[in-house]
């Protein structure tokens, strides 16, 4: 999938992924979308939560080898 | 849809109860809430400008898990069952422990303390300092971390009262 911008949130804890993520997304345009990797089991209901409370759009959330790839495509 | 509200008190002091109410109210900032942060008592000691010296007391805890934050995996599993009166006349045991708990921190990828204060300061988080507490305990106003205010029950009340979720921790 296309992105145009990542965020690289690999071993890194709650709450500091969606915090990041959130700060990334701040700096993007509308419709941009965001790539993040994250370790934190906890990411996956986080993300969505994320998502479904800011209108942000997940496009995608996926697992592999331990890490955890979304797309978050900006409001 | 109208700006939800979070209005929490912090009322401890300690290492381990700074956390909550810096990351519920960084994650509900990063949420789109308004959100202010009323620290009253012990907690006065989280706007401190140095935090470096917030300790976790494992003495009469015993819900802490007391496990080493290094050597090998067995080592690491293994849950130090210390009686309360062998922390208790230890000296510097509350140090020791306040020590290991930043290397487990740490290990885990989990923000330091300063660190989610400014990302909660960052998110227009508002820190409210008890001017009461504040005299009960002989601190000044230099004491303290700049951007914050201090006011009353009063002052809590008024942002408190018209918030969705209100939480005293």
């Amino acid at each position: 999938m296309d992105f145009n911008k990542d965020l690289d949130a690999r071993g890194l804890n709650c709450p500091l992924p969606i915090l990041r993520t959130k700060k990334t997304l701040n700096e993007m345009a509308s419709g941009e979308v965001l790539r993040v990797i994250a370790t934190d089991p906890g990411s996956v209901k986080d993300f969505a939560a994320f998502a479904k409370q800011t209108g942000n759009e997940l496009l995608s959330s996926s697992e592999g080898g331990g890490e955890f790839t979304f797309f978050i495509k900006k409001k | 849809m109208d700006e939800k509200k979070l209005a929490i008190i912090a009322t401890k002091g300690t290492l381990d109860w700074a956390y909550p109410p810096f990351i519920l109210a960084s994650t509900a900032a990063a949420l789109g809430y308004e959100t202010q942060i009323f620290f009253t008592f012990y907690g006065l000691q989280l706007l401190k400008k140095d935090v470096s010296d917030l300790k976790v007391s494992p003495l009469g805890n015993p819900g802490m898990p007391m496990k080493m934050p290094f050597g090998p995996k067995w080592f690491r599993d293994i849950n130090w069952n210390i009686p309360n009166a062998v922390q208790a006349i230890v000296p510097g045991y509350e140090s020791l422990a306040t020590t290991l708990m930043k290397m487990t921190i740490k290990n885990n990828g989990v923000a330091t303390i300063p660190e989610l204060r400014s990302l909660c300061q960052e998110a227009d988080v508002k820190f409210i300092a008890c001017q009461m507490t504040v005299e009960l305990f002989g601190f000044e106003h230099s004491d303290f971390i700049s951007g914050i205010e201090f006011g009353g029950a009063a002052t809590f009340f008024e942002f408190a009262g018209e918030t969705d979720i209100c939480l005293f921790i």
